[in-house]
Formats: C-alpha cells, structure tokens, sequence
C-alpha cells in the first residue's frame, strides 16, 4: 500500500478498463450527431439517468473523505455529506422539469432562452469554465495521490493516465459513452460499499448500537494511551457521536450550507444530464432515483467510517508506529476494504476507487467541452448557423485541450492544499448559475443586463472573497490572517446575485430589455408543459 | 424565440393551464421551504445545540444526533418522492390533455 506495485488492483483495474473501452467503441458508433455527442440522443431512461447523477456526483473524494472525517472525528462527517444531498430536491422542485423543456445540451440554452445570445452565453460559457477548472483540478490531484497509494505508480503517470483515459471516453463515445461509464461506476462502487458496510454490521450482529459503543470504547482507549486522565479519554471517545469542530461558527456553517444547497443546481456537468433523458417526466424520475442512490451511499459511507475506527484504528498491521493511517489519513475506507475482504478485495475496492475518478472527470470534460463549443463556437461565434461536423470538431479539440489544462494543473497542484476547490465550484455554482436560471426562468422582468451584471458579480464575489478566507488566504497564500473570516462566501454572494439581477433589470431601459420581457409568456408555457420541446432524438 | 402560434396563445388562457401552473408552483415552492427549513433547522442545531444533539437515547451510545441526522436524509429522499408521485398521477395527466388540445 505504500507505492509498492498491487498486481490484483492492477488487474482488476485493466478488467474496468477494457470494459468501459469497450462500452467507448460501441458508443463511437451511435455517435454521429451533436444530439448524440452532447445528450446520448436523448435516449437515457429516468433509471439509468439516476444511477448516472449518481455516479457523476459520488465522487472518490467523498466516498475516500468523508469515510475518513468520520473515521477522525465520527458525526462531523454526517454533517458534511447531508449538505451535499440537501441540494436534490430544490433541483427536482425548481430545476429539472423547466430545465428539460427548455433546453437541449447546456444549461446556457435555458439561461439565454429570450435573452441576447452572445452576453449570456459568454457569462455561462466562462462560469462553466471556472466551475469545471476547480472541479477537476481537486479530481486531478486527488487521483494522482490516490493512484500513487493504490497502485504504486508515480503521480505524474497517474495524472496522465486520468487524463487519457478521460479523453478517449469523451473523444469517441461522448454523452453516450459518459454515461455508461458512470453507470459502470455507480453500480461497482455501490456494490463495493454495500459489502463493505454489511461486513462491519454483521461483525456486530446487525446492531448499529453495539458498533457505536465499540467506536467509544476505542476512541477512550486511543485517548487513554495518548496520556489522557480518564474523565478527558471518556470525554474523547464520546465525542465522535456529536458535533465538534466542524462548524466552528453560524455564520460559515449557514454559508456552507447554502452553497451546497443551492449549488447542486448550478453545477453544469449535473445540469447537462437532464438533457440525455426523452422528456421532463424522465428528468423527474431521475432526480428521485439519484437522491435515493445518492442518500443511501452517504449512510453506507457513515457506517464505513465508524467500521474503520473499530477494525482500521485498532490493528496495528494499517497503522505507522505513531499511530497515524498508513498512507494518509484518506486512507481509512482503503484499509477497511482489506480487513473485511482481503487482498483481493483491496483490489477491487482500489480498481472501483480508479474508476470513480474517471466517470466524474469524463463528465466535467464534457460538460467544459460543450460550454465551448455549443455555447461560445456555435451560438456567439457563429450566431447559431455552425454544421454540426464543424461544432463536434470544435468540441473535440476543446477535449483534447482541457485533458492538457487538467494533466498540466493537476502535476502543478500536486503540493498544494486543493480541499477547498470542491466547495469553491459548489459556491461559484450558488452565487452565479443558480440565480441567473432561476430568474431568468421565473420572474417575467429579467433582463438581459440584468443576468449578465448579476451573474459576473456572484461569480467575482465568490471567487473573491474564497480567495480571501482563510482556506486560500492563509493555508495557500501563507499569511497570517484572513481578511474574509468566514469558510464559504454563498451567504453574500449568492444574495448580492439576486439582488444586482433585480436592479439592473428594474433599471434596464434598452430596447432589447423589451424584447426580453416580451419574451416570457412563451418561455414560460414551454417551460411549464414541454410543448415544443426539443424531442428525444435528432434522428 | 417568443411563439405566437394560436394554439400557443391560447394555452395561456386556459384556466385548466393556469391552475396547473399555480398548484404545480405552490406545490414545489411549499416543499422546497420544507426541505429549507429541515436542513437550515438541522444546521442551526449544529451550531447552537451541540449537547442535544449529543444525547445519548436511553442511556445507550447512539445520540440523538444519528436519527435527526439520518431523519434530514430520509426527509430529502421522501419529499423527492412525494413530489415525483403527485406530478405522476395529476400533472402529467393535465400537461398531455393540454398539449393534445393546443398543439401548436
């Protein structure tokens, strides 16, 4: 496990790997459309679609992380993971069904619907961009440092091979391909942690109860040993079934939580799968699948991380003589996958860890990919008359330059604190996409000027004030204190969006300003039956 | 992009298509409250009552935290399923007497 070569995760990984390239080759040949490239043709079902979310959106850092915050500080993990589940239902009741009635490939189709083309697909195109970036970035880093753990390669070949293998899924097979690689993968690492966590309740006769008591009673002992009097160690082990330091205060807590709420319907990689399904029933079924996949997972990742503080922290075998996680602390699922299954177990638990990062990069990448070429080349460039052979060739090349940008980015971060990108893409994604669809889908007076100045400044606030908080101010930037207090900027800049997209909009007297709100009854009966709708298929 | 097909233009006025919209927007404006209230409720427990949440129920090791938590999950999954059978059983069935009616 320490860069030593594991042949049976090798293996296994090759396994994964002449799959999902086979998946590549069949997909390569019902790819000849851009309804194909970007939406897999329109023909996803509402079944497969949520086991795609699901599959997008369970990445390997939070399958690895959380199990790990809860194996360090037990219930602080639970916070964090509800915060990432919350968001589902706000994009089924505000997003989804409006989302797939009005657009056909990326979410700026919905944004710029009545709107002028090129100023709100140019805001869309560059958020897309930056959400996608620092997404993928802490995907890239990640990988490289867990690729390098799993399997002993180097991390510069472990980047590389990331980046390959993202772009030979998204080059041949696009949407269709992106799919069924994150529906390989959603099933594998549901089946993965469903064992894992089985084994650890069935170790205690199916009784959460006793596995928690068992977690106090190794967390006193730990703190005990640490030289702890034995009121403190009692203190300590009880400690992992409460809040602790996670929300250290309201304010940051509440910032968080808004980000993750309402930035799961801002993310555009998440978005553009509503658009692979036939119809807004479809687009419904698959939120409610994903939910469901996605709650289930975040309760087996609890009991994971409770398995581990039993059978991880308590066998000296998975531990450094200073009693630290071999590997790194993100190690804690990894080791448990060994204690309950063994070295070939390991393996598969490794090869599935591999292929999750793969599904959620391949699906940033296109995500990024159509930000450009659909929405910058073919609607800004080419006012909307690009063939298609030339908008794919555009989008190709766009894939091609993004796995460059990620496998350079993600070798250049390789030493850096990366832990805040996700929560950044999740803040950009609040603070800009989410206002700018809402209003633009719901309120008859927005403006063209007023989405694109409300947009920019929620996404320059967040960034921003990120930028200035104490994740990037002082754990990347080296000073001494942070000038903005607070761990997330969506409680400012999610409300200072709203808000310059109300008063641009109130104040816009330009011609295209009527043309805009002119535009709004149509939008909206589209919106609300589907009549009109792009169909399922180009062809 | 605005339409102005007579079928189009009269779908707006139906009041069958207007009370779809309001119920549908009533509907999801009063769960996505519920789901606001839940989370931001479960947060604000976090930040301003640690003890309670760190109970123990009956003496045993689980706290009340683990159900209130777990509760937030299953409230996110069964509102999504509550929303999914209502517009499966009315809304669909009034959006496709629309659509048959206003084709455009």
């Amino acid at each position: 496990m320490n860069g030593t070569t594991n042949w049976p995760a090798i293996a296994m990984f090759a396994a994964f790997v002449a799959i999902t390239l086979g998946i590549t080759r069949w997909a390569a040949r019902r790819t000849r459309t851009a309804a194909d490239f970007y939406a897999a043709g329109g023909g996803i079902t509402g079944f497969q679609n949520g086991l795609a979310i699901a599959g997008d959106f369970m990445s390997a850092a939070s399958f690895l992380g959380i199990s790990a915050q809860i194996y360090a500080d037990g219930y602080d993990g639970l916070i964090y993971s509800i915060g990432f589940l919350v968001g589902w239902p706000i994009v089924l009741f505000l997003i989804a069904e409006r989302l797939r009635n009005l657009g056909r490939y990326t979410f700026a189709d919905v944004a710029s619907f009545r709107f002028a083309q090129t100023p709100v697909r140019c805001f869309a195109a560059v958020s897309t961009l930056l959400v996608v970036l620092f997404y993928l970035i802490a995907q890239m880093v990640g990988a490289g440092q867990l690729i390098r753990l799993l399997f002993g390669l180097p991390y510069p070949y472990a980047v590389a091979i990331v980046g390959v293998m993202m772009t030979l899924y998204v080059l041949f097979g696009g949407m269709i391909a992106t799919t069924w690689v994150q529906i390989v993968k959603a099933v594998l690492l549901l089946g993965a942690a469903s064992f894992i966590a089985a084994a650890v309740l069935w170790r205690f006769g199916f009784s959460p109860e006793a596995l928690f008591a068992r977690a106090i009673e190794v967390k006193t002992a730990a703190a005990s040993a640490a030289g702890a009097t034995p009121i403190e160690a009692q203190a300590a082990g009880r400690a992992i079934m409460g809040p602790g330091g996670f929300i250290k205060d309201p304010v940051s807590a509440l910032s968080l939580g808004l980000a993750l709420m309402f930035g799961t319907a801002g993310l555009p990689h998440i978005l553009m799968r509503f658009f692979t399904v036939p119809n807004a029933k479809a687009a419904r079924s698959s939120v409610l699948w994903a939910t469901g996949w996605i709650g289930y997972f975040y309760i087996l990742t609890f009991v994971i991380g409770f398995g581990a503080i039993v059978l991880v922290a308590t066998d000296p075998s998975y531990l450094t003589p200073g009693g630290a996680l071999r590997g790194g602390g993100n190690m804690a699922a990894m080791h448990l996958s060994h204690a309950v299954g063994g070295d070939l177990f390991l393996g598969f638990v490794s090869a599935v860890a591999f292929a999750t990062i793969l599904a959620v990069v391949a699906g940033l990448t296109l995500s990024g990919a159509s930000a450009v070429s659909h929405d910058l080349y073919a609607s800004v460039l080419r006012r909307g008359r690009a063939d298609q052979a030339a908008e794919l060739r555009v989008s190709r090349v766009t894939v091609l330059v993004l796995a460059l940008v990620a496998i350079a980015l993600g070798i250049l971060f390789e030493q850096q604190n990366v832990a805040f990108m996700v929560s950044l893409a999740f803040a950009l994604a609040a603070s800009a996409n989410f206002p700018v669809l809402i209003l633009s889908l719901l309120w008859p007076g927005c403006t063209t000027r007023g989405v694109v100045a409300g947009g920019a400044v929620g996404l320059s606030l967040a960034l921003g004030l990120t930028i200035l908080s104490p994740a990037v101010w002082v754990s990347v930037l080296g000073n001494a204190q942070a000038i903005f207090p607070y761990g997330s900027p969506a409680i400012f800049s999610m409300p200072a969006a709203f808000f310059t997209i109300w008063l641009v909009s109130r104040l816009d007297t330009s011609g295209r300003a009527a043309v805009d709100r002119a535009g709004y009854p149509a939008q909206r009966i589209r919106s609300e039956t589907g009549i009109g709708a792009a169909g399922a298929s180009a062809h | 992009m605005a339409s102005t097909e007579p079928g189009i233009e009269g779908l707006a006025h139906d009041p069958r298509y207007q009370r779809l919209v309001r119920r549908r927007g009533r509907l999801s404006w009063l769960l996505t409250a519920l789901m606001l209230v839940t989370y931001l409720g479960f947060i604000l427990l976090v930040a301003f009552a640690k003890p309670l949440l760190a109970q123990p129920i009956a003496g045993g090791a689980t706290t009340l935290g683990i159900p209130l938590g777990l509760g937030v999950i299953a409230v996110a999954i069964a509102l999504t399923g509550f929303y999914v059978r209502r517009a499966n059983a009315e809304f669909d069935h009034d959006v496709d007497a629309l659509a048959g009616e206003h084709r455009p």
